[in-house]
């Protein structure tokens, strides 16, 4: 072959390539919570940009009005979302009323095992129905709620010695519920430094699912249980039993005696402005903040510690947070979304997601020798991981969530009628979605 | 007679066209010219009215669109108006409505019967006093928010300064006593100067004249103010209950962004309720029953009130 024949061949083969590209390359855009892991994800992605050709756009959405908007979107039937990283309680609805694209087959042909992500992470962000080998999502962002403390103020010796003396043990990461109060109340109304500071940031916010999201991590160690472990959807005596009273009272002990003034409407981004700006002591939150806080001058550094939500009397459990990436089923791009979802499982990419902030499911990343101590809330974040429960993932998610928010949050907040009357009505509430859903 | 402008509007329009009109009646011709309109008015506002009332018959839900429609009556209706908890936010919708009326119509009148009196500054200080409402009710909620936050607000600095109290001792938006009241002044600080606005219209219309003859008549200011100013000002005042009624009503992102609706139900107006219903519960045929239970409430109160209003302003 001479030279202009080569060159012919060439250009054409150019030609002919570029035109294949331009062809497959689609414009993506991915839904997520307007937060730091979103704003990593970004950067994360222009790594698939560069290897597939296809553009990404992004649709983050704070989280007060994820929820609304996003299920507005996949019940609208809209095509806005070609993937969309949803909250693990969507999965019931996602897959039931047919916003989710089931993986299955996918993951099959493309060699992604479910064994390869942590198990509560599969079984919280990526099955429906629960346990069973169906998958609607790949395992995204790993988050659990724990606790970060102001280590610097724990170590100073006149607190210790005050607080020795006045409950007889050390002044350190509390391992019960009870010592996380005593503490919260220690702290409460202190002055440090000549500020007045207090407590304990918890999340009482009204409108989303703060408030659930912050009391299930006092219910669960009491006692609480969603429904008869042997009995599907039987609630009454496991939603509103002596421990669940006994959980839901300690919630609002705490928000009473050790939370700072106006706290009533708190969820993640209150929680850790009051942190920041050295308000409290301590912190209820999501994983997710756990980078933000090290890279905070004023509390990061090492002046802050980690822990997972301490152990009650009925056990050591954690509020689940985190999500799973679904291919949107009313999406025209499919092909390219589940190319992003390739890419995306991969343990470079996700080696990679962890080093930018975002907690990989991944457990070649979080068993590797060196993830624990790679940073300071690591080895807190697996164990808070390995003590998870989620809040309901059914279909009427939503509808089982308010209720929810208004019983406890009228208890918690507004100081209406007593626990037991809270969570006896909670019960009559759910009873009646789960008629409503041809359940019971 | 050929230059009139109807005459010239009958040349300039080109022949074929003449020739089609010239068959029309006037009355075919207004209907042309109508339609679009009424064509717009049926598909925005009546059309949805009707499916509305359609669906709060049923039990359908907008998040379960494989999920079969029932016709379940009345029940919607039944179930709503024997829910205790929807009387409460009625109850809390009637309190924030009543206070915000009285309070903006008093301080509006106040304001305006001040600003109507000639001195220096005047057009400052109306400029000054009319900026909150061009705000957006979703900034004022916010701005409202720091400015009642314990440790840094500046309200409870302000109330500190006057009573003595520890400013971290109250939360405004998080105490089921006080957070009524708080939304209550928000409002009152935003609508205020619209009240205010249509108060001055009214002030500004009574002739000088009236008041000279008063004044002839040697009657005392106090007089002249329940004998002409108040009678002369009220078809004003009555407008002005009218929109901040029916505003308030519906009020929604000032009290979202405050108080969510919380602590608990107190601030939970009926229009929060109803959002609640129809886009976080998916209720739809309920949410619908809800809505028209609203709207006949709104309809019905305003109409009575315009029926009182036109007798005013007749006498």
């Amino acid at each position: 072959m001479n030279t202009k024949h080569l060159m012919t061949a060439a250009v054409s083969a150019l030609i002919a390539g570029g035109a294949a590209t331009s062809a497959a390359a689609e414009d993506l855009t991915l839904c997520w919570a307007a937060w730091d892991p979103a704003n990593a994800l970004v950067e994360l992605s222009k790594d698939f940009e560069a290897q597939s050709g296809h553009n990404m756009s992004f649709e983050f959405v704070p989280w007060p009005n994820f929820a609304d908007r996003m299920l507005n979107e996949l019940n609208s039937g809209g095509k806005l979302c070609d993937l969309m990283i949803g909250d693990s309680q969507w999965i019931g609805a996602g897959a039931e009323n047919g916003h989710y694209v089931k993986l299955n087959d996918f993951f099959d042909a493309n060699g992604i095992d479910m064994a390869d992500f942590i198990p509560a992470t599969v079984t919280g962000y990526s099955e429906w129905p629960k346990n069973t080998p169906n998958y609607w999502a790949l395992p995204a962002f790993g988050d659990v709620v724990g606790w970060t403390y102001r280590k610097d103020w724990f170590e100073r010796p006149e607190i210790a010695a005050e607080f020795k003396d006045k409950y007889g043990r050390d002044l350190g990461v509390p391992t019960t519920l009870e010592e996380l109060k005593d503490i919260a109340q220690f702290f409460q109304g202190r002055d440090i430094d000549g500020t007045t500071v207090y407590g304990a940031a918890i999340y009482t916010e009204r409108g989303s699912e703060g408030i659930t999201m912050g009391v299930t991590n006092a219910l669960y160690n009491y006692g609480f249980l969603y429904e008869n472990p042997e009995k599907p959807y039987d609630l009454e005596g496991f939603v509103n039993s002596a421990g669940a009273v006994a959980g839901l009272e300690f919630y609002k002990e705490l928000y009473d005696t050790a939370t700072p003034p106006g706290s009533s409407n708190w969820y993640m981004g209150e929680n850790i402005d009051a942190y920041r700006s050295g308000q409290v002591a301590l912190q209820m939150n999501f994983a997710f903040i756990w980078p933000g806080v090290e890279a905070d001058p004023n509390v990061g550094g090492g002046k802050s510690g980690y822990f997972p939500n301490p152990t009650g009397p009925a056990g050591q459990f954690a509020q689940l947070g985190g999500q799973g990436i679904s291919v949107v089923a009313y999406s025209d791009k499919q092909d390219a979304a589940l190319e992003y979802i390739q890419w995306f499982a991969q343990p470079e990419i996700q080696a990679r997601w962890w080093e930018l902030g975002g907690y990989s499911a991944l457990r070649a990343v979080v068993e590797d020798p060196g993830f624990a101590s790679s940073q300071p809330y690591a080895q807190t974040f697996l164990d808070s991981m390995a003590i998870v429960k989620d809040f309901w993932a059914e279909p009427a998610y939503a509808d089982l969530l308010l209720p929810m928010q208004e019983r406890i949050h009228n208890y918690v907040i507004a100081g209406e009628g007593t626990a037991q009357d809270a969570l006896d009505g909670l019960v009559r509430d759910w009873i009646e979605v789960f008629e409503d859903e041809g359940k019971l | 007679m050929t230059d009139t402008p109807i005459h010239k509007v009958a040349q300039a329009t080109p022949e074929s066209m003449a020739r089609r009109i010239r068959g029309l009646s006037d009355r075919t011709i207004a209907w042309i010219f109508v339609a679009p309109t009424i064509f717009l008015l049926l598909a925005v506002n009546i059309f949805p009215l009707i499916w509305t009332i359609r669906l709060s018959f049923t039990d359908y839900r907008v998040n379960r669109p494989n999920r079969e429609v029932e016709w379940v009556g009345l029940q919607n209706y039944e179930r709503i108006l024997s829910d205790p908890d929807i009387w409460a936010t009625m109850q809390a919708t009637a309190h924030f409505l009543i206070w915000t009326i009285v309070l903006q119509v008093l301080i509006g009148f106040a304001l305006a019967f001040l600003i109507n009196k000639k001195f220096r500054g005047n057009d400052l200080w109306t400029t000054i006093i009319v900026f909150p409402m061009m705000l957006s009710p979703a900034v004022v909620g916010n701005f409202w928010t720091f400015l009642y936050q314990p440790q840094i607000g500046l309200f409870n600095y302000v109330v500190a300064f006057v009573t003595g109290a520890d400013p971290a001792s109250f939360s405004m938006i998080g105490d089921v006593h006080l957070a009524p009241w708080a939304i209550i002044i928000a409002d009152t600080w935003m609508w205020t100067p619209f009240v205010m606005l249509i108060c001055l219209a009214g002030l500004r219309s009574i002739p000088d004249s009236i008041y000279e003859a008063a004044e002839c008549d040697r009657a005392s200011k106090w007089r002249q103010f329940w004998t002409i100013t108040v009678p002369m000002v009220l078809p004003f005042l009555m407008l002005a209950v009218l929109f901040r009624g029916i505003e308030n009503f519906k009020m929604f992102d000032l009290v979202v962004q405050l108080t969510g609706g919380g602590p608990g139900n107190t601030t939970t107006l009926t229009s929060i309720d109803l959002k609640r219903e129809a886009f976080e519960k998916w209720r739809t045929g309920y949410s619908s029953a809800y809505a028209v239970i609203l709207f006949v409430t709104v309809f019905g109160l305003a109409s009575i009130y315009v029926k009182a209003l036109n007798k005013v302003k007749e006498r």
